[in-house]
């Protein structure tokens, strides 16, 4: 596992497993979207967008 | 591709990672695939991915969701589900009319087109009356109207929001429930796990605080479940039904459902069954 240090908290993830996409949860509880794999970036996941749903 | 199944995504949730874990268990071969970043080219459709595979379609946008299947289709994947099954779930109206000519037991529902229209809706249904919009989830915009004066000023704010979408009024009576409403999940022809979604709020989704517990698969919650399965086409979906005076009707019919609160609830594998059933299929090439 590795910790990142992010403007919203600190976040750990299996980097051999984390995929595009993937919700990750800061300490802080924040929800932040795996974005880019290479390089990695993280941004804060958006709640909701207007056809979101089940 | 072919051969595996093709997992569609555009947020990897705590569904996606199970049902990853659940083909894992199960020794299925699956391959994700991450929808956003996508450029798919309509002339060179034998190299789409996903093309004469079956697609399980996991995406959270429902755009996102029913254009992937559309083009998916065309070359002979077997999505789930299908596109003609996605359409109809994503707008009410059309999830409405389906039940109704199936003649499967749902509210009283209407549609208009204009305020006067809209307002003499209501006062046949009679107040209190729900105001839903014809697309949409997790039960945002949906409006429980008490009287005329809140129906003329939620008529007017729909109208002056722009968009065709809100001119069209779709109108449904409120069905007294116990406080609770029903959600039965449907993988193929069986109703797999229930639960009960209960609130001290109208809205009972678990997105907006319901409490889910366990609900046993009745004989008649699996008929009036199955028959709304039929009705809009079948595969991999989550029925929401109310139980009213009268009996279970039903009120909503998902297509890409969300279950990871509802393992636990009901003791049954949810995505275990989800890919026991997608692997099942066979891919036809076009």
């Amino acid at each position: 596992m590795q910790t990142l240090d992010t403007d919203y908290g600190r976040v750990r993830f299996d980097p051999s497993a984390v995929m595009l996409g993937e919700l990750l949860v800061t300490d802080e509880g924040v929800e932040l979207e795996v974005v880019s794999l290479d390089p990695f970036r993280l941004e804060p996941a958006p709640e909701v967008a207007e056809d979101w749903g089940e | 591709m072919p051969g595996e199944l093709v997992i569609a995504y555009d947020r990897l949730r705590p569904e996606e990672r199970l049902l990853f874990d659940a083909c894992d268990a199960a020794g299925v071969s699956y391959v994700p695939l991450y929808v956003p970043e996508l450029a798919l080219d309509l002339s060179a459709m034998d190299a789409l991915p996903g093309a004469g595979s079956v697609v399980l379609l996991r995406c959270v946008s429902q755009w996102r969701t029913l254009t992937l299947a559309r083009c998916l289709e065309a070359r002979g994947a077997v999505t789930v589900n299908r596109s003609s099954v996605i359409t109809v779930c994503g707008d009410k109206l059309a999830t409405s009319a389906a039940l109704v000519a199936a003649g499967v037991p749902t509210p009283r529902t209407g549609v208009a087109f204009t305020p006067e229209a809209a307002l003499e809706l209501c006062e046949r249904f009679g107040y209190p009356v729900v105001f839903k919009p014809l697309v949409g989830s997790w039960g945002r915009m949906v409006s429980l109207v008490q009287s005329r004066d809140a129906a003329e000023a939620l008529i007017e704010h729909k109208e002056v929001l722009g968009g065709p979408e809100h001119k069209v009024h779709y109108v449904q009576e409120l069905v007294e429930k116990p406080g609770r409403d029903i959600r039965a999940f449907v993988v193929g022809d069986r109703v797999i796990a229930a639960i009960y979604r209960t609130s001290e709020h109208w809205i009972t989704n678990t997105a907006r605080g319901g409490v889910a517990s366990g609900c046993p698969v009745t004989p008649e919650l699996a008929e009036v479940t199955l028959a709304a399965a039929r009705a809009v086409g079948g595969g991999i979906l989550a029925i929401d039904l109310v139980e009213s005076p009268t009996g279970l009707q039903v009120v909503e019919v998902n297509h890409t459902m969300e279950f990871r609160n509802s393992i636990d609830t009901t003791g049954v594998d949810i995505p275990a069954a989800v890919v026991r059933y997608a692997a099942s299929l066979e891919a036809v090439p076009a």
